[in-house]
């Protein structure tokens, strides 16, 4: 397979991500958003109540990681992704609300498959294991919410060329279902 | 009798956490460059690459290899003959709370399963202890990541299943992970013994080095047959496709019952971390 390579930034039109096909290793600046479990909790709470997110997704990735903590000096700790699949319940939610990328790693439900392709995001791939390889990425950092839950706090990022591989598109394509398929033997 | 400092016990515990997940042994790391030449996918081979120099950072820059540091688990083979002046326990946990606290690990530990409330420290850890003739004290500490922890199993098999039956769950098992477990993979499998007997020797089995093999010819052969086709299933590293999909496939086991078959599959990621020390 010809590796095709594409930089990427965030915020993100949803029509820039329609662009995106499962496959495109991307390298991606901007400003990306940390949550996992227990943000993810939270921020359905604030939904549900009506009140309004920590961030606004409209536009945004949502990164779901939860850093080791940062040594006098550096920006961040170890920083790769957490198993996605423990926020498929939260993001069909998100997504409908214009959340445009998900960084993470592992499979995804049906349920978010169909709410991305429907509403314009994308699920990247970031190397899981590869924490200090990513922190290394990452230019800046600090908690915006949530700060009493520790490494499952919200934060903010400022990222530069972070590597990530499209997993799922905006059209159907699933990495996770396709490449294996071609090495299976 | 021989006696045992319970600090020295803590420092050991202190320095292996830190040591654990700052740099792989030498066996992962070679498993690891192995991988590489191995692989036939343009994206695999990329992953493979990148986690070589992840392992370079890490070790230069202090940066744990993995943001998940793990819940620690110990291993504890403790000589009737030896007198710890102290409480071992309290020794051991002393040691990973100074390890995680002082060596900016992430604390990913519940006090709680339902309240889900961080202890802030890392404890509790778990820990096993095993009790032999001599004057031994050794600690093995493995440092548990949960995206691949969640991904195993414990299958009660039926014995006419047999073989080919412990075979398909265990190639059933890795599958299952794929991507989440962050392939490429390595296995730990136990085969026997009871229910939690088979999963404590699949958890064991993950310190072994990478590449060794069982002493029992018939289970090392079907480490090699097992690794062979869960290498077939084309999952590949990071699951994006390829032909490594797991590093190594470590069997134990022990004896049972008439009527058992216990099967337990642990499945570890590319950053199977472990030290151990003797004092
Ligand atoms: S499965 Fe292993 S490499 Fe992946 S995030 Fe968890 S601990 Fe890290």
């Amino acid at each position: 397979m010809e590796i095709t390579e594409k930089k990427i930034r965030f915020p993100m039109t949803e029509q820039e991500a329609r662009t995106l096909r499962a496959g495109d290793y991307v390298y991606i600046s901007g400003n990306v958003y940390v949550a996992r479990d227990a943000a993810h909790a939270r921020m359905q709470e604030a939904l549900d109540r009506g009140d309004a997110l920590p961030f606004d997704v409209k536009d945004n990735a949502v990164y779901y990681m939860g850093p080791s903590p940062a040594r006098p000096g550096q920006v961040i700790g170890s920083a790769g992704p957490t198993t996605a699949g423990r926020m498929d319940k939260y993001a069909p939610r998100l997504i409908e609300l214009g959340l445009r990328a998900m960084l993470g790693k592992g499979r995804r439900t049906d349920e978010v498959k169909e709410a991305a392709r429907r509403c314009g995001c994308v699920y990247l791939a970031t190397v899981g294991g590869a924490g200090a390889l990513i922190a290394k990425c990452i230019k800046s950092s600090r908690v915006i919410a949530y700060e009493e839950l520790g490494a499952e706090a919200v934060l903010e990022m400022t990222v530069e060329d972070l590597p990530a591989v499209v997993v799922l598109d905006c059209v159907g394509g699933d990495l996770y279902e396709t490449e294996p398929a071609k090495y299976a033997r | 009798m021989r006696t045992v400092r319970a600090q020295d016990v803590t420092q050991a515990v202190c320095e292996m956490c830190q040591e654990a997940n700052l740099t792989l042994t030498q066996d992962m790391q070679q498993a690891l460059r192995d991988a590489a030449a191995k692989e036939e996918s343009a994206l695999g081979k990329r992953v493979l690459g990148q986690l070589e120099e992840n392992l370079r950072i890490a070790e230069e820059e202090c940066i744990p290899i993995c943001q998940d540091t793990g819940m620690a688990v110990l291993f504890v083979t403790l000589g009737q003959e030896v007198y710890v002046d102290g409480s071992l326990e309290d020794a051991l946990q002393e040691g990973v709370r100074r390890g995680y606290v002082e060596g900016y690990l992430r604390k990913s530990v519940v006090g709680d399963p339902l309240l889900r409330v961080n202890t802030k420290d890392n404890t509790p850890a778990v820990i096993y202890y095993e009790v032999v003739p001599g004057d031994v004290l050794e600690i093995s500490f493995e440092p548990k990541g949960a995206g691949s922890e969640n991904m195993s199993r414990v299958f009660m098999l039926k014995p006419a299943q047999g073989a080919e039956g412990v075979k398909d769950a265990i190639v059933q098992a890795a599958i299952d992970a794929g991507p989440n477990a962050c392939p490429p993979m390595v296995l730990g499998v136990g085969i026997g013994g009871t229910f939690e007997k088979s999963a404590l020797l699949a958890k064991k089995a993950l310190l072994r080095e990478a590449g060794s093999h069982s002493p029992l010819p018939h289970i090392a052969a079907m480490e090699e047959e097992v690794l062979e086709r869960i290498n077939r299933s084309g999952i590949g590293p990071g699951g994006l496709g390829g032909t490594v999909t797991a590093l190594a496939v470590n069997i134990e086991t022990y004896a049972t019952h008439i009527a058992c078959l216990p099967v337990a599959v642990n499945i570890c990621c590319h950053a199977t971390r472990h030290r151990t020390r003797r004092l």
